[in-house]
């Protein structure tokens, strides 16, 4: 307990959830007050700024479906890092992941010569299976070998870009492209359906939804989200306990990475409808995905908020762009502050601010 | 034997002040007042008993004093100049050294390096150096031998002990705060310790000694201060005292010393553990051919001094940790080297050493806490599916029978008070009928009433024919609640007593690794 | 092409791509041994290398804009002491957020700079005498860059410093052990906030050589995961500044191994080499059971004494 003047300050173990919204809410405007800097700096009046971005995205209809269209991936990988972060796996490679669902889903698209009712399933199927499979490494290299989760993670992201454009530069090079380092575009029955005037691909969306309610079941009723709640909060109670790390480990990247190669099917099979550069597929979803996760603060349903949020910012980015002749980059910069700043006051909500009695003042 | 010398310089003239005054004192942490109008006073030359339980307020006075926290109000003098310590290296300035329970040691380092660590004046090149002339010098005229240049880790307790004592009077510290210094150390090294605190006495020193035993009290100290729930309840001369008006005054009421229990009678074998060796963290032998037997209904008490295979054997018996060999029976299946879910299974409940880091998850609620071993399990777990509902008829049954103070079976375990996470592990852990109990330091750190009702507790599974397996650092426990103790040292069984016949030094050669002669019952 | 040549590229180049990773590690080496885990490294290079091509491109001193990256480099890791040590905010999601930002911030400021050649990079040195010994001179003292040397120095000077100087015992202990440095009177927030912005400093220099002297330019994203390999190899060195170097030159020598199998295989997967190598080094430190040469404090913020 400390006093400062009239008040006293207390602190509290268990936060409560407004108050958790509340600080949550601050950080997000203190990164838009620090961003009015950079505004300024390219000579823009912040508001003007502000009052284009609100017409650019909420403001139309085409802004909405912009928004939509990016929180899709935004969500799906976000989920998966809920459910990582909550058992301490530091997954920071839903970016590789999600690339690695896109190839899987474009081998189906253009190689297997499936019939086209099960075309788009199978492309599901495979998209979830190879991210789940890049998610697995390095979860089994941690359980084993003590390497470092984040480390791994990333480094597979690395290793799956490169993979990706030695596929689109080689062995899958279209040759209808004339040139262009792109696949062949898919058969009509891969291509996702969409809203209509929009690039809303609906079924990913559903998925994405319903992930986030599945999961949110895992965790609370199920004994798998029962045994990787007390991995996550206290390996030594899980030791005691008898769960077993490795199946736990497992399990999770397998969700997670699975829910990632998800997004990345979503974004061929329903934008590019080819594979292409992995800077053209992702725009950096999977690390944008990390803020998501933490914001949503290991609640799944809460991620659907967080990933319509970076939606809304993506597609202020492209407004930015635009209209504003800003770079695009500046959604980085802008994801760090809030991050930043998030993490920054965190200690705030471990403090009850009270007004001291009359008589002690 | 209190201060043959310490006498005379313990009644300096009234004129000169004392050495350390602390006036006045209030602390308060979140929900408690740790220190309530607070007021000490040591003298130069003598050895000052801080008699209190656990929580009493002992160790927050000191951490004030040695700057660790800051008082919320009140005023320290040293030689009757007032001090404002705000960090340790003001109080290190002030002459005042602390030895801390828990060592405060970097285990990598040699003993050299650990005395150099933030030490004024050596030079910025190979100070370890320098401090290692020094040390030989003072450890010879205190009698502290102790090699400079072996790695902290490597050093048994009583010789880190030894470095912790060595690293204050290396910074010329004339206050000397030790933290309950004997709960690591065999009853002979305890002697030893008593000595060098005599020497101290001799060079003028003021010695603080922290402790909740009073024997050490009457043994040691000049004169004692009595806390109690954060408040001063006396200072007094020892020798105008006694064990039990002291014991009244720590706990405000008369202290009953033996606890009631039945006659002991022993089934069947519940644990036989035959020749058992395994390695601790690093690797070195830490059991080497253990062997012992606990029958149903029957408490067999380990004691020994900390480190000397007793988390090991716990570890090995819970399947923690892995036995190289050696065979386990284990309420007559053989489990060598099963995973912990097997042994649990098995019928063997596990009060764990720490409390807090195993045996709760702090984060998650009373009730999912109290399922923790049986999550996986009809009735509260049904294919993939966690059964709810069991789970909170459970949780209520548990926080009814056994007394858990918690505001719902919702609220998150870390709110628990230590006495409170106690109970509820004890309620997880004895709930399924259990054929073996294996309890690890079960009341260590408890206030006065919980100590009472874990001890209760466990005599209760032992009269309802339960195996019990009593490992305690604290030989009075020991004592009271076992009926048979084997005492351990260096990873070996040095001997088995009935505790009806067993002495207080008997026991003490033995955790110093003197083997029994006479034959084991 | 006879073995010679082959040795003596394979060296030439591994101590010039090595230098950045070299003083990245040994900067990571400093925060992580006094406790906090740094992942913003990436952030950091990036930021340096914008500002001292900045900086460099406006006074044309090449010089002025390494310490301009230093500079840069330290402030920005300030930031995440400030979290860390201060706010004791999670490190990992600190230094990610680190990345995340500086990655776009230099998109932003580098923007005008996009294919704009360096007017005066960092001049290159070799070594009068040495350079002629057969072998060993070409490979070691021959076009090599002032950075490259330094790096090394410093590493033997980072070593004795931290094994036997006073601040060595401090600033271990620190990252060991903080509630025992703070109980004799350490100030465990200052050595952190230190080690930290030191760390930030030879990162921040790291990336001043890449746009300044090794590219000499300024393209978007050009540290490409660096700071990650930085990383990597911290636990490979087993927090050891000596043996970083080591580690540095075995990284950054098979790394322009896997560089002249080019012909066997496509471009794309000699680039992917180094994060498999990143990957492979870990585990192995893994098997060697580096993990348990890790400071024992590593990644845990200190609170002092009170509940």
């Amino acid at each position: 307990m400390k006093r400062v003047g009239p008040f006293l300050l207390e602190r509290r173990l268990v936060p409560s959830p407004l108050v958790v919204l509340g600080v949550s809410l601050l950080a997000i405007l203190a990164a838009m007050g620090a961003m009015a800097i950079i505004f300024f700096a390219y000579g823009v009046d912040p508001l003007r700024a502000y009052v284009m971005i609100a017409r650019g995205t909420l403001g139309s209809r085409f802004g909405v479906m912009q928004m939509l269209r990016r929180a899709i991936p935004l969500l799906l990988c976000g989920v998966g890092l809920v459910l990582a972060f909550r058992s301490k796996f530091w997954n920071i490679g839903a970016e590789g992941q999600l690339l690695a669902g896109a190839v899987a889903a474009s081998g189906v698209a253009l190689f297997s010569g499936l019939p086209d009712p099960l075309l788009l399933p199978t492309m599901f199927g495979a998209g979830f299976l190879a991210g789940a499979v890049w998610g697995m490494i390095p979860a089994l290299l941690k359980v084993k070998l003590q390497v470092n989760d984040v480390i791994s993670t990333l480094m597979m992201n690395y290793i799956m870009i490169y993979i990706v454009a030695w596929l689109i530069h080689g062995p899958w090079k279209g040759p209808t492209m004339r040139g262009f380092a792109y696949t062949d575009t898919f058969p009509r029955a891969a291509w996702l359906p969409l809203i209509p005037r929009s690039m809303v691909h609906w079924p990913t969306l559903v998925i994405g939804v319903a992930a986030a309610l599945l999961m949110t079941l895992l965790l609370s009723r199920t004994r798998l989200g029962y045994e990787l709640r007390v991995a996550g909060e206290s390996p030594d109670a899980a030791r005691y306990a008898g769960i077993d790390f490795l199946k736990v480990s497992l399990v999770v990247m397998l969700l997670s990475g699975g829910l990632a190669g998800l997004a990345g099917v979503g974004e061929v099979a329903g934008i590019h409808h080819k594979l292409l550069g992995p800077l053209h597929i992702s725009s950096g979803y999977g690390y944008t995905a990390i803020i998501v996760a933490w914001l949503a603060r290991g609640s799944p349903l809460a991620a659907i908020i967080t990933s319509l949020l970076f939606g809304f910012i993506f597609a202020a980015g492209d407004v930015i762009r635009v209209t504003l002749q800003i770079p695009f980059q500046v959604v980085g910069v802008f994801s760090g502050l809030v991050l930043s700043f998030l993490i920054g006051i965190e200690l705030l909500m471990y403090w009850r601010v009270r007004l001291l009695p009359k008589g002690e003042r | 034997m209190a201060g043959t010398n310490g006498e005379n310089l313990a009644h300096t003239p009234a004129t000169t002040p004392p050495m350390l005054l602390m006036q006045d004192i209030v602390k308060s942490f979140p929900g408690v007042l740790a220190n309530d109008h607070v007021t000490f006073e040591v003298r130069a030359g003598e050895v000052h008993a801080l008699l209190g339980e656990h929580g009493a307020g002992k160790t927050t006075l000191m951490n004030i004093l040695y700057g660790l926290c800051r008082p919320d109000s009140g005023r320290i003098f040293i030689r009757g100049k007032e001090a404002h310590i705000r960090s340790p290296r003001d109080a290190i300035a002030l002459g005042i050294g602390m030895v801390h329970q828990h060592f405060k040691l970097v285990y990598p380092h040699t003993v050299a390096e650990n005395v150099a660590l933030g030490l004024a004046g050596t030079p910025f090149f190979g100070p370890a150096r320098v401090v290692e002339r020094g040390l030989t010098e003072l450890s010879q005229r205190y009698n502290l031998p102790v090699d400079p240049k072996a790695k902290v880790w490597q050093l048994s307790a009583g010789e880190q002990q030894r470095v912790e004592i060595l690293k204050a009077l290396y910074r010329g510290a004339e206050i000397l705060i030790l933290d309950e210094p004997t709960s690591v150390l065999t009853p002979q090294e305890t002697l030893e310790l008593f000595k060098v605190l005599e020497r101290m006495k001799e060079e003028g020193h003021a010695v603080i000694f922290i402790t909740h035993k009073l024997q050490e009290v009457m043994e040691v100290a000049d004169r004692v201060t009595v806390m109690r729930q954060g408040k001063v309840v006396g200072t007094l001369p020892v020798s105008e005292t006694d064990k039990a008006s002291l014991a009244r005054m720590m706990v405000g009421r008369e202290v009953v010393f033996r606890i009631a229990k039945g006659e002991c009678r022993p089934g069947e074998e519940s644990l036989i553990v035959e020749d058992l060796h395994a390695l601790n963290d690093r690797a070195l032998p830490a059991l080497r051919g253990v062997s012992l037997t606990v029958c149903r209904g029957e408490i067999l008490g380990i004691a020994g001094v900390a480190g000397n295979g007793q988390r090991e054997l716990v570890e090995v018996l819970t399947g923690l940790r892995r036995a190289q060999r050696g065979k386990v029976w284990i309420l007559g299946q053989e489990l060598p080297n099963r995973s912990p879910r097997r042994i649990a299974e098995a019928g063997v409940a596990h009060i764990p050493e720490e409390r807090i880091r195993m045996g709760i998850v702090p984060g998650m609620s009373v009730e999912d806490n109290l399922i923790l071993k049986k999550h996986h399990r009809p009735p509260f777990c049904r294919g993939p599916f966690l059964q709810l509902r069991e789970v909170r008829r459970f949780a209520q049954r548990g926080v009814e029978e056994y007394k858990i103070m918690t505001p719902s079976p919702r609220t998150s375990a870390k709110l628990l008070s230590g006495g409170n996470i106690q109970k509820l592990i004890l309620a997880r852990e004895l709930s399924g009928e259990p054929g073996l109990v294996i309890a690890a330091h079960p009341t260590y750190g408890l206030d006065v009433g919980a100590t009472e009702l874990i001890r209760q507790l466990l005599i209760r599974q032992r009269d309802a024919g339960v195996g019990v397996l009593l490992v305690s650092e604290d030989l009075e426990e020991i004592i009271t609640l076992s009926d048979r103790i084997a005492v351990i040292f260096g990873g070996e069984i040095m001997g088995v007593v009935p505790a009806a016949v067993a002495t207080r030094e008997e026991i003490g050669l033995m955790m110093a690794g003197e083997r029994r002669r006479v034959p084991n019952p | 092409m006879n073995w010679e040549s082959w040795v003596i590229s394979t060296l030439n180049r591994a101590l010039a791509h090595g230098t950045p990773l070299l003083w990245g590690t040994l900067g990571e080496i400093y925060a992580e041994r006094a406790g906090v885990v740094n992942l913003g490294v990436e952030g950091m290079m990036i930021l340096g290398a914008v500002s001292a091509f900045t900086a460099a491109q406006f006074t044309g001193n090449p010089w002025l804009g390494i310490l301009t990256g230093g500079v840069v480099g330290g402030m920005a890791a300030l930031v995440h002491a400030l979290f860390t040590v201060t706010l004791r905010a999670n490190q990992y999601v600190s230094g990610l957020a680190l990345t995340i930002f500086g990655l776009g911030l230099s998109g932003l400021l580098g923007a005008r700079w996009v294919g704009v050649p360096l007017d005066n990079p960092l001049p290159k040195l070799t070594v009068p005498g040495l350079a002629q010994i057969p072998v060993l001179g070409p490979a070691l003292f021959q076009r090599q860059s002032y950075l490259t040397y330094i790096g090394i120095f410093l590493a033997v000077v980072l070593w004795l410093v931290l094994y036997k100087s006073r601040w060595g015992i401090s600033i271990r202990s620190v990252g060991e052990s903080p509630a025992t440095a703070d109980a004799l009177g350490v100030n465990v927030f200052l050595v952190r906030y230190l080690c930290v912005a030191f760390g930030g400093v030879l990162a921040g220099v790291a990336g001043g050589f890449l746009s300044v002297e090794y590219r000499p330019a300024w393209t978007e994203g050009m540290t490409a995961g660096m700071g990650w390999v930085v990383i990597a190899l911290t636990i490979f060195a087993a927090w050891n500044p000596l043996r970083a170097v080591g580690g540095v030159l075995l990284f950054s020598g098979l790394y322009h191994l896997a560089y002249r199998l080019q012909g066997w295989f496509p471009p794309e997967f000699l680039k992917l080499m180094p994060y498999a190598f990143a990957i492979l080094v870990l585990a192995i430190a893994g098997l060697r059971g580096a993990r348990q040469l890790a400071p024992g404090a590593l990644g845990i913020p200190y609170t002092r004494g009170e509940k």
